[in-house]
């Protein structure tokens, strides 16, 4: 699959998940029995699967289900690195923060990366393109720095070649929308 | 059973903790997270001593005493190991003691001084967060959190709010409001426990002391102070004093001696909202409902009801809080009584209450002016004394202001919890039996620290089934009762703060059970040693009711002195 084709892939995945929204709910409040705490982080995981990540609202009517303050929701919720509080975007870059890459000066990768876009790691950008994410070892130290974009790698990185493919992803990006008109 | 302690033997009860037994023996052990009524977290450590045998390190506010057990409370290895703990507490904080609120009354910067922290032992990179400044009546400075859990612990457990909990974890661990946003936006209530619970300046009340002292140096102003019935038995403790010392005479001199134009006491409105209430009361039973009513003179629990129980604020009663009735009347009444425009008077409040702060702006409280224009609490009170430049010890006694200085034993047990209901039962009696005050005047069911008091009352004909509820996590059972129409009360008296206003948010920090028995002890004797010991006999009240307002429910009364509420989200 092309990069261009993976975009499209993911605006359409997108659409069906807002339309399945409403039902899909529904759905995981009726499986679980309310005022039953212990249900928490299921019912969180289950939440985050269709949307993505836990919007404000979903956390609000998770706590009125299990019967605890929002304040604790949303406190257990970011206890745990696996929730996200931001859609992801459509770009999600994987930096790898794994010894290898480390020595390879990983860090200024990251550090270009959140200067160019504006955002930290574990955020996502304001037009719903970019998200950037840390990891501990992604495995492939032989070329490292690297760093893995929508699962596709892009090793022996210096902050120059980053910021290349950080063009080449706005420009697939803007071309991706003049088609999205088109349709 | 016996253990040791620090060599000597003492005896101990089985199952309580080492903390308990070293604190009854004369032995200090510094704690951070430990609270008391509170179930131990041993979170930070800081109580750490030393067991023979074990040979360990262990918490002594969670770790239980067995026989025969050998304790260190304060060998070099113990204090070496908090020297620690407050070094690494030191390194991830500001330091600012030189421009903070709480600098000579920290529990950190006492730690500093007791355990000769001299250099930066360790240096690294600090924690950095905002602070909140949008409450109304609460202020964050997040950086000088050391993350005790007290704030958050009084918060769920005792107040059944938790607007605020811990977030996220390691180096980024913060204590924050619900999805962090600012303290404004989540359903707190301002009732300020977290503040008087926190060790350090990272919970603050929003300050009012610029504007009283601009209206003080504004000569066009007559700026009025009105005094709480809580504040008295409290701000001497700020200057040293014991625990619950009276100092209402000094209350009184040091706000002259600061600038205020007038002093009258927030009791003679407390005796006049019994009036009111007792009245309203009456009717309700005649009308048959809504019963249980409930009290409406705490304002936490006022913003409380309106945003977990929006259905039963047909159940509150329509009275002001006592302080905003005052500040209703010296906007009209007394305005009028001495010629001056209501524009130039400038009420300040003086409360043990952050929420009162809250309650001040709301729009629905006042006409034209708002009823009450400031308020401060009781640290804030010392704040300005100690601005001012005056030695508390040696303020002459002096008394309120007339009229609205007058009040009753009745009116000053408002500052207790369940003394806004035996006030109230004193007023009823002598209206349901047509004009006879109640033999003993004291009604002890409603007295003591239990969070929740019930009682029946036979007056006449009338039995009446009341209760006084304290600490907000003990009035869900009753409301859910009142919800499900299965509520056997008449009347319910509720205090948003865990033994009414004398433990309230604006208190001297820190809040404990000893100052909250002690100062609940010097309202009952205020009470005792008043010459007039219920509401219906304050003659002021009296003239205001002939003079300005009518009857007690008047249509005037109710103007001035009533209010209505609003349905506010849950979220
Ligand atoms: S919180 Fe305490 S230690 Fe921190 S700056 Fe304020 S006074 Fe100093
Ligand atoms: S003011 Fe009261 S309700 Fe608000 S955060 Fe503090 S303890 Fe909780
Ligand atoms: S804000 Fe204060 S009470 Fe709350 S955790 Fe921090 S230091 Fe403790
Ligand atoms: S006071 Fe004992 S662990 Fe904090």
């Amino acid at each position: 699959m092309s990069n261009r084709e993976k975009l499209l892939e993911i605006d359409r995945h997108n659409k069906r998940n807002i339309m399945q929204t409403q039902d899909n709910t529904q759905r995981i409040f009726r499986t679980y029995p309310s005022g039953d705490a212990s249900c928490l982080i299921d019912m969180l995981q289950e939440v985050q699967e269709h949307f993505g990540y836990l919007p404000d609202l979903e956390m609000q009517k998770v706590a009125r289900h299990v019967d605890i303050p929002v304040s604790r929701v949303y406190g257990v919720a970011t206890f745990y690195n696996q929730f996200r509080f931001q859609p992801l975007g459509k770009f999600v870059i994987k930096v790898c923060r794994g010894t290898a890459c480390h020595v390879k000066g990983s860090f200024s990768i990251l550090t270009t990366l959140e200067s160019e876009l504006g955002i930290k790691a574990g955020q996502t950008t304001k037009d719903l393109l970019f998200t950037i994410e840390t990891v501990a070892c992604i495995g492939a130290c032989s070329i490292a720095p690297v760093i893995a974009v929508n699962d596709e790698f892009h090793g022996g990185l210096t902050t120059k070649s980053l910021q290349k493919l950080l063009k080449s992803w706005q420009r697939q990006c803007t071309e991706s929308e003049v088609s999205d008109e088109c349709v | 059973m016996n253990i040791t302690l620090n060599g000597q033997t003492c005896w101990a009860k089985p199952g309580e903790t080492v903390l308990n037994v070293a604190r009854r023996e004369g032995v200090n052990i510094p704690t951070l997270c430990h609270m008391s009524n509170f179930s131990p977290t041993g979170s930070c450590r800081i109580c750490t001593v030393e067991v023979e045998n074990g040979n360990s390190l262990v918490p002594s506010c969670a770790y239980p005493v067995y026989e025969n057990m050998v304790v260190r409370t304060n060998s070099p290895r113990v204090r070496r190991a908090r020297k620690t703990i407050i070094e690494l507490l030191v390194a991830n904080h500001p330091q600012d003691c030189l421009f903070c609120v709480r600098s000579g009354n920290c529990e950190l910067q006492k730690l500093t001084q007791e355990y000769g922290v001299r250099t930066h032992r360790y240096q690294g990179e600090r924690r950095r967060a905002r602070i909140d400044i949008a409450s109304p009546a609460i202020e964050r400075d997040p950086e000088k959190c050391i993350l005790c859990g007290r704030c958050v612990r009084i918060c769920h457990e005792s107040q059944q709010v938790g607007a605020i909990d811990f977030v996220h974890r390691g180096f980024k661990s913060s204590v924050a409001p619900a999805l962090e946003r600012s303290l404004n936006t989540v359903p707190c209530i301002d009732c300020g426990q977290c503040v008087v619970n926190c060790p350090v300046g990272a919970l603050t009340e929003k300050s009012h002391q610029k504007q009283v002292w601009e209206a003080i140096n504004n000569t066009d102003m007559l700026v009025v102070a009105q005094v709480a019935p809580a504040i008295r038995v409290a701000l001497g403790e700020e200057f040293g004093t014991d625990d619950g010392a009276v100092v209402t005479g000094k209350t009184v001199s040091a706000l002259r001696r600061i600038g205020f134009d007038r002093v009258f006491d927030t009791n003679f409105s407390a005796d006049l909202t019994i009036i009111e209430e007792a009245t309203e009361l009456m009717h309700r039973l005649e009308k048959g409902g809504p019963t249980p009513m409930l009290t409406s003179c705490s304002p936490g629990w006022v913003k409380y009801l309106e945003h977990y129980y929006p259905d039963l604020l047909n159940n509150l009663s329509s009275c002001k809080s006592p302080h905003e009735m005052q500040g209703a009347l010296l906007k009209t009444y007394y305005a009028k009584k001495i010629g001056v425009d209501p524009s130039q008077i400038y009420v300040v409040s003086v409360m043990p209450c952050t929420a009162k702060k809250y309650e001040a702006q709301r729009p629905e409280l006042g006409g034209e002016y708002p009823d009450v224009d400031a308020v401060i609490t009781t640290r804030e009170l010392a704040r300005m004394i100690r601005a001012a430049g005056i030695d508390f010890h040696k303020l002459p006694n002096q008394g309120f202001d007339d009229p609205l200085g007058e009040s009753t034993g009745a009116g000053a047990i408002f500052g207790a919890a369940g003394g806004v209901m035996e006030a109230a039962i004193r007023t009823a009696h002598y209206y349901l039996t047509g004009g006879t005050d109640m033999k003993s005047l004291t009604f002890s069911p409603m007295r003591g620290l239990e969070g929740v008091k019930q009682a029946e009352v036979t007056i006449g004909e009338q039995t009446l089934r009341v209760a006084a509820v304290s600490g907000l996590t003990n009035v869900k059972a009753l409301l859910d009762d009142i919800r499900a129409g299965i509520s056997p009360f008449h009347f319910i008296e509720v205090m948003a703060c865990p033994g009414g206003c004398v433990n309230g948010g604006g208190q001297p920090q820190p809040a404990t059970p000893e100052k909250l028995l002690k100062r609940t002890e010097s309202i009952y004797q205020i009470d005792r040693e008043s010459p007039r010991r219920n509401s219906h006999r304050n003659e002021s009240v009296q003239q205001l009711y002939t003079e300005f307002l009518g009857e007690p429910g008047s249509h005037c009364a109710h103007e001035l002195l009533h209010t209505h509420y609003v349905e506010r989200d849950e979220f």
